[in-house]
């Protein structure tokens, strides 16, 4: 860990003058900005591989690629402070937009996820509160005293609960269990009472039963199928079967690149999207795998340096909680795609195709490296 | 946010902070560590499992039919072939709503009930996944064109086009080449599957039948890669399939085609054999069917027109078709009597137009025979007794014989049994005997009985196969060819299990030349006045240009009741009598011999002779060949 970190260590009192480097001029970090290329760039060659090697949608997605580090950079050049300030706002705008969505939204496969002005923009509210959730709750214990009292934690509760109801409703249930996680996180890292945690994870457990009847028939047959994938080989079953094949099949050192026959023949589903790390796991094996993992895992390191390193509740608790929420993506994709957990729309973050949620993350990391830049540089 | 004023205490909360934060990344590492080890599970533990599920999911085995076997007749014209044929499938992987796409393929095509039950049935059966299944056979162009415009609104439906089985010939060849059927779900349970995986047809009766392994060729593969909708990707490595053996057959098309006008719409067979190698010539039974029918799937109604009909055109009378044998069993009557010595050329009888056996009061009638007491032929001797088909002489000549040594002698001849080698079904008729008889009827041998036999009636049948077996071996005097219908290959020592039987070497040459020269006056002896004429003379002897033996046999259906004169115009058509024809030509050197029947044909001079006449003729005096008339 960096020199910094232990002038910041709890009874130092003291921070003292340091050395204004590049990284602090432009509001950037590098050690995340390499890292967050690194992976995009893998990203772009396991979609080549994806795309049968056509360049058309590599370039999308580098274009894509392009216009999130733009963003994240702009994110980057903007005050904490303004985020602070401006978060209640976010946080209403949030909420309208999801209600003009119930409203107004444009329907694809029996759900309104998006808003559509048409000729100017496609828009998913539930994209914007993947950052507006952490950052309310954020800026609410900001300025209460930490470990939250009770009454707090309700507060919170509801804050967390309206936006994830109104995506749940859409219904996106994908999108509403990472933004509840990504609330959740900031109650675990502001210091929530354990009791609570291991109370609530045991209501939940008690509850299952019951949220199983509220689940959809398709919900409880993902999960079924988790369970059991041979139950119905051709049907519900298929694509888990065969991203474990695709998977297994691939071995240490893969098939080689482009030579995966799971995905090259159309076995693999969605491998483009939420599928492709069974791409990566097939034509590069296992060693493929782990170079993935070992740059996520860097990168959520850095992320959690630089909350350790913020000056204030704010800037931990969006910095940490950004950081968390980007594992819970990365162990929920690979955990359905590998079979441990039931297919939830989720794509693997900067390697899977899709423009928004690419641009939702970049900002994110914007945002951390803003915290991270905008350090008073003396006590 | 009305909080009593309070100053945070940024320590302890950094603090808290750090501990939740450590605590969270070390999780965060062992989640991770979960999912290295979900991975390294998949990879490296079970990754031979996956890999074989990998490949099977790509790697598909297609089987490569070979190509059948053609049949050509004996001038090399081809009897049965294979053409293309254009069949719709269906992949149902790839049919979102059956109902809704045979809907569209009814709409477009027109699907019968039988055809949509046909479908389901074969649905059902074992196949491979993506392997189409046929729902409608030979479609026309015009049903092609229709398809194919409309193909992109119907995923799954497809134009498949293989080659099947077509015989040229059509009715002609039917029962003489047999055919082939669909492959149904029952032949699969006995058949090698592996042989048979590419093959839609397997031969189901006659020479189709016989040679089925010789015809079927050698099934070929191919690893082909496909993608998951079934397409084929690349083909990995391949065998060719090894085409069927072609056949060569004695049967001749155009002798055939003479035979067949010659019976015209009279219900009846001809056989003809070439005498020097048993070869089949002419096999033709009447009325017949259209083999082509039943290639691709005959519907129901058709079939049971044909199987219904009091005709029974797919019943091959030629080999299965028994009836009894009438006067042409004559000669080997008297054959039997003079290498027996029981008889000799010299030997006379005075027929008065009817024979008795003592104590018995029944007549047994000659066929001039009158009331009163004026038929009869009066003087005869066995020539006479050949030529004019006198039934007194033979009636004698049974009596004194007795039942063995009939069956004994006709035995040599191929009656009772089936002597040709590459026909193993066909029909044994039945050569009587007493143990026969009293095992299946439970009594004795009558004296009576051994009468009937005397002039071929009674218990006795043979098939026109048989006869004309027998008009061979007495052509060949009395050296045995066994009836075949395959020229040439050595495959037909392979399948036979036919005994071949033994030659016929105790009778001496006067009694062959007797009994030939009698026969041969059956056709020439003329101009004598009636009552001295052969039998057939009038009918096919007065102009015959080259020297045939023959002789004629009328069989009655049904038995005439004593005291009763037979009216042929009064009985129904179809009790009226069989008419029988054998002969061989040229009498000096045989080149054919042939059988001919007519069921409820009438006599068999007069009917069935003009037939054997026509198809004798073709053969010997087609193209510039003349012969020379001989005495």
């Amino acid at each position: 860990m960096s020199q910094d970190f232990v002038r910041h260590l709890p009874g130092s009192g003291h921070v003292y003058r340091r050395k204004s480097g590049l990284g602090e001029k432009v509001h950037l970090d590098f050690p995340l900005v390499i890292l967050m290329f690194s992976i995009s760039l893998y990203g772009l060659l396991i979609l080549f591989s994806a795309v049968e090697q056509q360049t058309g949608p590599v370039l999308a997605q580098a274009i894509r690629l392009g216009i999130a580090t733009v963003v994240m950079a702009v994110m980057a050049q903007i005050s904490p402070i303004v985020y602070l300030r401006l978060a209640p706002w976010l946080f209403i705008l949030g909420l309208l937009l999801l209600g003009l969505t119930y409203l107004f939204g444009f329907e694809v496969n029996g759900s309104k996820r998006w808003l559509r002005i048409p000729g100017v923009l496609n828009f998913q509210p539930s994209e914007l509160m993947k950052l507006v959730v952490p950052m309310i709750l954020a800026w609410y214990f900001h300025d209460r005293h930490l470990p939250p009292k009770t009454k707090h934690l309700v507060w919170a509760s509801t804050m967390i609960a309206i936006p994830v109801l109104m995506i749940a409703a859409q219904p996106d249930l994908g999108t509403a269990l990472v933004i509840g996680a990504s609330g959740l996180l900031v109650l675990l890292l502001a210091g929530i009472p354990l009791r609570f945690v291991f109370g609530s994870l045991a209501l939940a457990l008690a509850a299952a039963p019951a949220l199983w009847f509220l689940l959809r028939d398709y919900q409880q047959q993902r999960i079924l199928t988790l369970l059991n994938p041979e139950s119905d080989p051709l049907g519900a079953g298929w694509n888990i079967i065969q991203s474990k094949t695709a998977i297994g099949s691939g071995g240490l050192f893969g098939k080689g690149l482009f030579q995966g026959t799971q995905s090259h023949l159309d076995f693999l589903p969605e491998s483009k999207t939420d599928f492709i790390i069974a791409v990566l796991a097939e034509e590069l094996g296992l060693f493929g795998i782990v170079i993935l993992l070992t740059l996520y895992v860097l990168l959520m390191g850095r992320g959690v340096i630089i909350s350790l390193q913020a000056q204030d509740t704010f800037g931990r608790l969006l910095s940490g909680t950004i950081t968390f929420t980007f594992f819970v993506y990365v162990f929920v994709n690979i955990g359905m795609v590998s079979g441990l957990l039931p297919v939830v729309g989720i794509p693997l973050p900067m390697v899977s195709y899709g423009g928004t949620s690419v641009v939702t993350l970049f900002a994110g990391f914007g945002m951390i490296m803003s915290i991270h830049t905008h350090r008073r540089l003396t006590l | 946010m009305v909080e009593p004023l309070a100053l945070k205490d940024h320590t302890g909360e950094s603090k808290i902070y750090f501990e939740r934060a450590v605590w969270g990344f070390g999780i965060l590492i062992f989640l991770t560590l979960i999912l290295f080890a979900q991975l390294f599970y998949l990879q490296i533990v079970q990754h031979s499992i996956y890999a074989t599920l990998s490949d099977k999911n790509r790697i598909q085995i297609q089987s490569l039919a070979p190509i059948r076997g053609l049949i050509y007749d004996i001038n090399g014209e081809l009897i049965a072939d294979n053409i293309p044929s254009y069949n719709l499938t269906i992949t149902i992987e790839r049919v979102d709503d059956l109902d809704e796409t045979l809907g569209k393929v009814e709409e477009l095509v027109g699907l019968s009930d039988s055809q949509i039950k046909g479908f389901r049935k074969r649905l059902k059966q074992r196949r491979r996944p993506f392997e189409s299944v046929p729902l409608r056979f030979k479609l026309s162009q015009e049903d092609i064109a229709r398809v194919s415009v409309n193909q992109y609104a119907m995923p799954g439906v497809e134009i498949e086009a293989k080659l099947v089985r077509h015989y040229p010939n059509g009715e002609l060849m039917a029962h003489a080449v047999g055919s082939v059927r669909r492959i149904n779900e029952k032949d699969m349970r006995r058949l090698n599957r592996v042989a048979y995986s590419g093959t839609d047809h397997i031969g189901k009766i006659g020479i189709e039948r016989f040679y089925e392994s010789d015809l079927l060729g050698t099934v070929g593969y191919q690893r082909v890669e496909t993608n998951a909708r079934g397409k084929v990707m690349k083909i990995l490595d391949s065998a060719l399939p090894i085409p069927g053996k072609n056949l060569v057959l004695h049967v001749d098309s155009s002798l055939q085609q003479v035979a067949s006008d010659a019976l015209g719409h009279r219900r009846g067979a001809v056989v003809a054999i070439d005498p020097a190698t048993g070869g089949i010539m002419v096999l033709v039974s009447k009325p017949g069917y259209d083999p082509n029918l039943f290639v691709t799937g005959i519907d129901h109604a058709s079939y049971a027109g044909l199987r219904d009909s009091i005709d029974v055109p797919l019943f091959n009378r030629a080999i299965h078709g028994q009836y009894e044998p009438g006067s042409t069993i004559k000669p080997l009557l008297g054959l039997a009597g003079l290498v027996e010595g029981i008889i000799n050329p010299e030997f006379t009888i005075e027929d008065p137009g009817w024979f008795s056996l003592p104590n018995d009061e029944r007549l047994y009638r000659d066929w001039n025979w009158t009331k009163g007491g004026l038929g009869g032929h009066g003087i005869v001797n066995l020539e006479r007794a050949l030529y004019r088909s006198c039934n007194v002489y033979f009636y004698n000549l049974a009596v004194k014989l007795g039942i063995e040594r009939i069956h004994e002698h006709l035995r040599l001849f191929g009656f009772g049994r089936n002597t040709a080698l590459d026909l193993p079904r066909a029909s044994k008729g039945l050569l009587p005997s007493r143990d026969w008889k009293k095992n299946t009827r439970g009594l004795p041998w009558f004296p009576g009985d051994t009468v009937n036999i005397g002039i071929g009636q009674g218990d006795m049948l043979v098939t026109p196969l048989q006869l004309a077996t027998a008009a061979t071996v007495i052509a060949n005097r009395g050296k045995w060819v066994s009836p075949r219908m395959l020229k040439e290959g050595s495959e037909l020592i392979e399948h036979t299990s036919v005994f071949l039987p033994e030659d016929i070497d105790l009778v001496p040459d006067h009694v062959w030349d007797l009994t030939i020269s009698s026969m041969k006056k059956v056709v020439h002896r003329g101009n004598k006045g009636f009552g001295e004429n052969g039998t057939a003379w009038a009918y096919i002897g007065q102009d015959i240009p080259y020297s045939m033996a023959g002789k004629s046999g009328t069989a009655q259906v049904v038995g005439i009741k004593q005291g009763e004169e037979y009216k042929e115009d009064e009985l129904q058509e179809r009790l009226r009598k069989h008419a029988w024809f054998i002969a061989f030509a040229p009498v000096e050197n045989p080149r054919i011999a042939i059988a001919v029947l007519l069921e409820n044909g009438g006599g068999g001079s007069q009917f069935a002779a003009p037939v054997a006449r026509q198809v004798v003729d073709h053969h010997l005096l087609r193209g510039n060949q003349r012969l020379v008339v001989s005495e």
